[in-house]
């Protein structure tokens, strides 16, 4: 079944819940709609159930408009966070529920409801438990019996609202596995929707990054991961290190920070902080810096200019680099993080310190805190970590190896 | 041996730095011993004087047994039909909006609030031949008014809001999340409400049933202007009980409430009992 | 506006609507009107007659003197009783429970009755009271315990639960930081389940106005001296003085309306502040 939704428009009083959706999900596919709370996946996702109806837009179901239809004829299985299990009755009798009240002439015999009620519970790992009640069972179990009771159906569409968000962390990673597994051996199409980045990337074919109403971006993990379009969606999948830049005239982005250090710091007799321009007149070689972060920058030759230099304050220097480039936002994955403990004069570092180092797993994960206070984040190999012997306390010096600029 | 004794004190009450326990236990009790208990001892050590012949002529004689007729039958009906429109008064008003909503809401509590006496002298009026509404019914022949019938709308009046003040926070706190399961699985609204909603509110209306039977069978200000109180047709038996003590027959007054008191004791664990189990299976949240 | 997938179809709540209010209509509304109609039959001239009247007065006043001596005894047993079961946990709870909604399941006639047999005279205590000139029976505090009895669940009833879902943790508190009893009671519980006792009280009140099975049985009818507003209006109607019946049964019934009203009042007004308490 393919679900096409156009243009889907939905408002709670003031509150804009969707505004003029597009999606469309082919036959057989896996697609996660990802996004923080309020974003509206829930609410896109009940108006393909049937559960809401949108104030403007359509739904089509295999190409057919399927706005007017009522939930219950759209032929969906639906799976909700808190499960929905008839608490009263048990689990033969919850999953059979939906093949008992269908209308006589098309009701299964008793005999048949069974076999298939049996077949679905032995599918999930659940036929020893038929005659328990809900309350019996754990969070994971529910959950199973829940999808059990909307696969009973033979739904051609099955949707999943947060379907582990109310499980402990361990009993949700294994049923997200379980949950691709079992899709890839049925192929129904199915949609979910998560708050969860890794769930997402994990379990599906393609994910729906959505925030305040709208689609950010629609790609395959990959896709959206490696090749965000905006900063919204490279925020969401994984973390990641914030810098201020500035972009020049050449389309060069500098790190325009208060603590950049060069390597020229030993000509110096103390600790020099670029941004400082009295100091510049004393030690001309760091005008090369200055350069570095704004090439063509005119170089102060006299001692005139060195002290038109030198008399500049901090903010007009900031301002002085504000007009000759546009302000940034630059974004630098953990592991795109390269620490080291000697700076070479290439590029640009940022000194910290080392705060915190966790050591679980082959990559290493470090905390490190800069002079204005604000901490990174570096996934660094374990290796490189031993081989440079860091530990915490250490002053050391980083960069980002690998940047994506958003204005 | 002490911890023997520990875990004894402990069964009996869990220590707590919270004051006041005794005191308050303690002025509880006598206020319950002073105001209940021994006024409803004394009625059963009055009875108990009375031996077992006397006792068994008094509560068996025939105007008697026709009064429980009356007061059992028509308290039950009563019940049963404040079932069907209480439920459906607790359903509108936990699920729909209207105006003046708020209003008939508190007005639902009405017969809970007013003297039975009022009620009772308001009723008539309405339904005696000449009355509001028994002007229109005189003609086709019903009467209501001092029959068994205006019995039966009194204690209509008087049991209502057991009913609906059970059922309606139950309806309200639904998890609505079951309907659209349910929805979502194919099942028409019917079949959603039998199968999945009722199962749900079956305690509270069986205690609010219980309830109103209670009430029904012990009305007497409501009921007995509008009864007409004839033996063995329209009476009922708290009147029994009443003519009884103003001929000074204490004996059989006594032995019939002894009658009617265990009727009720055995309704109040009933009703006690539903709203533990209730509270054990955490009424009906649906969040299983 | 279409209706959510979760609702009935527009005529089946139609129908609801209709039977559901309609019953009310006539089977609680109705007979309200009826009062103040019947009231008012002769015009507002005999109805001030009627309210007037010495014996009116008297029973008015024999009812609030009643109600002012019940209620705030009621009110006394009713926090004690919630203080206790509420912040402990202790056998036999469930039976003391029961036993605070006795009155419910009784019938009014019954809790006046066992108040005859022990008090009247030729009963158990009967001639120890004669003996020493008290009367209970016929009198005032006859029908004072009498109203205690059928009223002294309300404000608890109200309470307990209430209580029981704010839990301990705040006297707790108030005990540790080095309150003691007294205090956390005045300073923290208090103000916690102000509305559910101002509900308790209302109810409370209301009924102990209203009064009717238990009284009779045990005031002697004695006009102008053991007559309450409810026993009064009996008196009048038995003697088919219905207008002056309906009369003094009107102050009643507005009670009843005003304490319903209030109460709806200061839920819509206070609600988040009561829904907060609820805890």
């Amino acid at each position: 079944m393919a679900i096409e939704a156009r243009n889907i428009c939905k408002t709670f009083g003031d509150f804009a819940a969707l505004d003029k959706v597009d999606l469309t999900v082919g036959d057989g596919e896996l697609v996660a709609l990802l996004g923080p709370s309020g974003s509206g996946k829930t609410t896109l996702l009940r108006i393909i159930a049937g559960l809401e109806y949108a104030d403007a837009g359509r739904v089509l179901i295999d190409g057919v408009e399927a706005s007017r239809m009522h939930a219950r004829e759209r032929n969906v299985g639906f799976v909700f966070q808190h499960y929905a299990l008839f608490k009263h009755m048990t689990v033969f009798d919850n999953v059979a529920f939906g093949l008992r009240v269908r209308p006589r002439p098309v009701r299964p015999p008793p005999a048949e409801i069974t076999e298939r009620v049996m077949a679905l519970l032995k599918l999930v790992h659940l036929d020893k438990f038929h005659d328990r009640y809900p309350s019996q069972l754990s969070g994971g179990q529910r959950q199973r019996v829940a999808l059990a009771r909307s696969l009973a159906v033979e739904p051609k569409l099955l949707l999943l609202d947060e379907p582990f968000g109310a499980l402990d962390a361990k009993v949700r990673k294994e049923l997200r596995r379980w949950l691709r597994r079992l899709h890839d051996d049925i192929h129904i199409t199915s949609i979910f929707v998560t708050h969860d980045q890794e769930e997402a990337m994990e379990v599906s074919d393609r994910v729906v990054v959505m925030n305040h109403g709208r689609i950010e971006q629609v790609g395959t993990p990959e896709q959206v991961y490696h090749q965000p379009t905006n900063g919204f969606v490279y925020d969401f999948l994984g973390n990641y290190n914030e810098f201020v830049g500035w972009k020049d005239e050449n389309g060069d982005v500098h790190l325009a920070e208060d603590d950049l250090w060069e390597a020229q710091q030993q000509a110096a007799p103390s600790p020099v902080l670029t941004s400082r321009p009295h100091w510049l007149s004393r030690y001309p070689e760091l005008t090369n810096a200055i350069r570095k972060v704004i090439p063509g920058l005119p170089l102060p030759t006299q001692a005139a200019s060195n002290r038109a230099f030198a008399k500049m304050t901090r903010s007009q220097m900031r301002a002085l680099l504000a007009e000759r480039g546009i302000p940034v936002r630059v974004f630098a994955r953990p592991h795109e993080m390269f620490i080291t403990k000697t700076p070479d004069d290439a590029h640009e570092y940022i000194p910290v310190d080392v705060i915190h180092i966790n050591p679980a797993g082959s990559l290493a994960k470090i905390e490190l805190q800069r002079k204005n206070g604000t901490i990174l984040q570096a996934e660094v190999p374990k290796t490189i970590i031993d081989s440079l012997a860091i530990k915490r306390g250490d002053h050391v010096f980083v960069r980002p190896k690998n940047v994506r600029v958003f204005e | 041996m002490t911890s023997i004794l520990a875990t004894a004190l402990y069964k009996l009450k869990k220590p707590s730095i919270i004051p006041g326990f005794g005191l308050t236990l303690a002025f509880t009790l006598f206020y319950l011993g002073v105001i209940v208990i021994i006024p409803l001892s004394g009625l059963f050590v009055t009875a108990a004087t009375l031996n077992a012949a006397q006792f068994w002529q008094a509560v068996t004689s025939e105007r008697v047994l026709h009064a429980y007729k009356i007061s059992f039958g028509l308290s039950l009906a009563a019940a049963l039909i404040n079932c069907f429109f209480g439920l459906i008064l607790a359903w509108i008003l936990a699920r729909y909006r209207f105006p003046f909503k708020k209003i008939i809401d508190a007005m639902v509590d009405l017969p809970f609030a007013l003297p039975t006496a009022v009620a009772g002298i308001a009723l008539t009026a309405l339904y005696a031949p000449h009355g509001w509404v028994g002007r229109y019914l005189e003609p086709l022949g019903i009467k209501i008014a001092f029959t068994p019938l205006g019995i039966l709308i009194a204690l209509l009046f008087v049991g209502l809001p057991f009913i609906v003040r059970t059922v309606e926070p139950i309806l309200q706190d639904a998890d609505r999340e079951l309907e659209e399961a349910a929805i979502s699985l194919g099942a028409t609204r019917w079949q959603t409400f039998c199968r999945v909603i009722f199962p749900g509110i079956v305690p509270a209306l069986l205690t609010g049933f219980a309830m109103a039977f209670a009430r029904g069978l012990g009305e007497y200000g409501s009921v007995i202007f509008i009864a007409g109180n004839i033996p063995k047709l329209s009476e009922i038996v708290p009147l029994v009980i009443v003519i009884k003590l103003e001929q000074y027959d204490y004996a059989g007054a006594t032995a019939i409430a002894c009658v009617m008191l265990v009727a009720s004791f055995v309704l109040l664990f009933l009703i006690n009992w539903l709203q533990k189990y209730r509270s054990i299976t955490s009424g009906w949240k649906g969040k299983a | 506006m279409r209706r959510s997938p979760t609702s009935e179809s527009l005529w089946m709540r139609a129908l609801l609507m209709a039977v559901g209010l309609g019953f009310m209509a006539v089977l609680v509304l109705l007979p309200m009107a009826a009062v103040f109609a019947e009231a008012f039959r002769h015009g507002w001239v005999a109805y001030r007659n009627a309210l007037e009247d010495p014996l009116a007065l008297a029973a008015v006043r024999l009812t609030l003197l009643v109600a002012a001596i019940a209620v705030p005894l009621n009110v006394v047993f009713g926090l004690a009783a919630s203080w206790a079961i509420a912040k402990f946990d202790f056998i036999g709870k469930r039976l003391l429970i029961t036993f605070i909604d006795l009155p419910f399941s009784v019938s009014p006639v019954i809790s006046g009755l066992i108040y005859v047999l022990l008090f009247g005279s030729g009963s158990l205590l009967g001639d120890w009271l004669s003996d020493h000139d008290v009367q209970i029976i016929f009198a005032v505090p006859g029908l004072v315990i009498a109203t205690m009895f059928v009223t002294f669940p309300f404000v608890a009833r109200e309470l307990i639960p209430l209580m029981e879902e704010q839990g301990t943790e705040e006297e707790e508190a108030a005990i540790m930081l080095g309150a003691n009893g007294w205090r956390t009671f005045f300073s923290v519980t208090l103000p916690n389940i102000k509305w559910g006792l101002l509900y308790g009280v209302l109810l409370c009140n209301a009924r102990a106005m209203g009064e009717f099975g238990a009284v009779s049985v045990v005031s002697g009818h004695i006009r102008g001296l053991t007559n309450t507003i409810p026993l009064h209006v009996e008196i009048l109607y038995n003697e088919y003085n219905f207008v002056a019946a309906f009369a003094v049964a009107s102050i009643l019934t507005l009670l009843a309306v005003v304490t319903l009203l209030l109460k709806s009042l200061i839920e819509f007004k206070f609600a988040p502040e009561i829904r907060a308490q609820k805890g």
